[in-house]
């Protein structure tokens, strides 16, 4: 219908931007899709989950008000899993966040150092974090397995008489669980996000920095590091969120046990609302984690005004 | 530092300064047991879904099987109470018709954002963009009653235990990071090109078909990989809306096989990490497919975040 040539002869004649001639309503209609989605998907749901907040509803009788009984059920900690999983939850996301970004950006440093066979480095980095959680867990439980598994055997080849049961031991799930969690996280997205960031420091700001007599570690100080604030900013703000909402890979390798030492808060979510069927208290629970999440995200983006650096009017 | 000390004379190797080398073999004497470290847990899941079960739990156990069983993965398909290749195909369903309803929505919103003025266009962009950092399980137990109690009130049944609820959200706009990326990248479309087929009669209809579409491809194939990725590889929404096992997807499905009871002398782990394997397969067959479009999107994702 609109061949490339007729479009290669209009296209200069129209050079000259004219307004937009489609009605209001084309674009409404174009956009339809996700705004019914969000009303649908988003926003209604979460009106819904208000109200169900303040009642007690278990599907099968209809939901009852009771005011802020399941807002206090839990701050007073009647439900006696309330603080201990949520501040569970907080000291993972306060561990695994830097610890995953320091890994992450760490590892882009490295294949950005021009070194023969990255690409082969950045895709055994890269495939760890193609894992599903599901098969993460299920390949780490193996690894752990206290009797037949790879690393006791290592340990014990080391040496070590009696190894620990690592997920099976209530003190040592949350660390294993940690280091499977990091095996997985570190060389995704976030790692890929920091190398494009440091491919995008302008090359003119190395040089002039080398000839100011700057060496390699002034020059990170100095350049990389500032340079690079928006993009560790973005990857804070993404993993504080995602370790808070861990959730499958505590479910399949360990359950939330033993004894609820990985017990996270969204594992509490689920467990009251699909099978204790409490589904106003987990209503509740849900908006709680949510205005937390919220609170976090302000804080976060108030925080940066400090030590994010933008570039004036940046290239992208 | 080797430019500006240039003055004292300096050691070289094929015309590499000794320094130079010194740091290469420091960032090697990094790399490489970073890789093997990261490999390892890869190494020892491939050569454990390869053993014989008498090596599964012999003592002292090792690392890769003395003769690689390949048996093992047609076993796999065969196990009693465990309909993997159902599994496998569930989930092949569902990942299907989410992505296609991803796709072709998250385009066609997208447009919409990208080349018309419309009273509350940006507005909803602020939505959208405040969409990306709400954590998705605030809204877990209404969606789950919109498709249990709503369904039962109109058509009087419930649609817990089918695919519809892990399905038909992809249908309507297919997520708000999608929609993001595909209207950044046709903002990137020339608008000389639409005015162009205005003059020649074209409706919206036709532009978007013949020239967005055509032309951001690689977008499509982004939106396309990451959305298969996040279904194939979802648990909680399966975990909460299916209850029949033969409905199950992989995800849910290995879950299940793990959960099977075990029978100590016959172990089986070795089906276990073949199982998870098959699992990985496609997700890393993809990635190394596409890689280009992958890592583009991420990229993407992150500068203009």
């Amino acid at each position: 219908m609109v061949s490339d040539d007729a479009l290669r002869r209009t296209a200069p004649l129209l050079a000259a931007r004219r307004g937009m001639r489609a009605k209001d309503f084309t674009g409404w209609l174009w956009a339809s899709p996700w705004i019914l989605g969000f009303v649908l998907w988003t926003l209604g749901p979460m009106v819904w989950s208000l109200y169900l907040a303040f009642t007690q509803y278990n599907i099968i009788r209809a939901p009852q008000f009771v005011g802020f009984d399941n807002f206090l059920r839990a701050i007073q900690g009647i439900d006696r899993l309330f603080w201990p999983s949520l501040t569970r939850t907080f000291t993972w996301a306060i561990v695994m966040v830097p610890l995953s970004l320091t890994g992450s950006l760490l590892a882009a440093l490295l294949l950005n150092q021009g070194l023969r066979g990255t690409a082969v480095l950045r895709t055994l980095f890269f495939i760890t974090s193609l894992t599903p959680a599901v098969a993460l867990a299920v390949l780490w439980r193996w690894i752990y397995q206290p009797d037949f598994g790879g690393l006791n055997y290592v340990l014990r080849q080391l040496g070590v008489v009696s190894p620990p049961a690592w997920l099976a031991d209530q003190n040592l799930a949350m660390p294993s669980l940690m280091v499977m969690t990091l095996w997985g996280a570190i060389g995704g997205g976030t790692m890929l996000i920091f190398l494009a960031g440091l491919q995008g420091v302008p090359q003119e700001l190395y040089e002039a920095a080398e000839i100011d007599g700057a060496g390699r570690w002034a020059r990170f100080r100095n350049v990389t590091l500032p340079m690079l604030t928006p993009t560790i900013f973005f990857n804070l703000v993404i993993g504080v969120i995602g370790a808070l909402r861990t959730f499958t890979t505590a479910f399949v390798a360990t359950g939330g046990g033993p004894n609820y030492s990985t017990w996270f808060y969204i594992l509490h979510l689920y467990q009251t609302a699909f099978q204790n069927l409490e589904l106003g208290y987990a209503s509740a629970l849900a908006w709680v984690f949510f205005v937390l999440v919220v609170g976090l995200t302000t804080v976060n983006l108030r925080m940066s005004r400090r030590w994010v650096y933008y570039e004036s009017e940046g290239s992208s | 530092m080797t430019a500006i000390v240039g003055a004292q004379p300096h050691v070289t190797i094929h015309g590499t300064s000794l320094r130079e080398v010194l740091r290469k073999i420091v960032l090697y004497a990094f790399a490489i047991p970073l890789a093997i470290l990261f490999t390892i847990p890869f190494i020892f899941s491939v050569g454990s879904s390869l053993k014989a079960v008498s090596e599964i739990h012999a003592f002292p156990p090792t690392l890769l099987p003395a003769v690689p069983q390949w048996a093992n993965y047609v076993s796999v398909f065969q196990i009693r109470g465990v309909p993997f290749e159902r599994f496998y195909l569930n989930s092949a369903v569902i990942t299907g018709s989410a992505l296609a309803g991803t796709v072709v929505t998250a385009a066609i919103s997208a447009y919409g954002f990208a080349r018309f003025r419309w009273p509350g266009r940006d507005f909803m962009f602020m939505v959208l963009l405040s969409t990306l950092v709400l954590p998705e399980e605030v809204v877990l137990i209404p969606k789950f009653l919109m498709f249990n109690n709503v369904p039962k009130a109109i058509i009087g049944k419930t649609l817990i235990d089918t695919y519809w609820p892990l399905i038909l959200p992809s249908w309507f706009g297919g997520g708000a990071f999608n929609v993001f990326l595909l209207r950044q990248f046709f903002l990137q479309v020339p608008r000389e090109l639409d005015e162009a087929a205005v003059i020649d009669g074209a409706s919206s209809w036709q532009i978007f078909w013949k020239i967005m579409l055509p032309l951001s491809r690689p977008a499509l194939a982004t939106v396309a990989i990451f959305s298969f990725l996040g279904t194939w590889n979802d648990f909680i929404h399966p975990l909460i809306y299916l209850n029949s096992s033969d409905k199950f997807p992989l995800s849910l499905g290995l879950r299940y096989f793990q959960q099977q009871p075990t029978d100590t002398l016959e172990p089986r782990e070795h089906l276990l990490m073949a199982a998870s394997l098959l699992m990985v397969a496609p997700a890393i067959a993809i990635y190394l497919g596409a890689q280009r479009y992958f890592v583009r999107g991420i990229v993407m994702s992150g500068i203009k975040g």
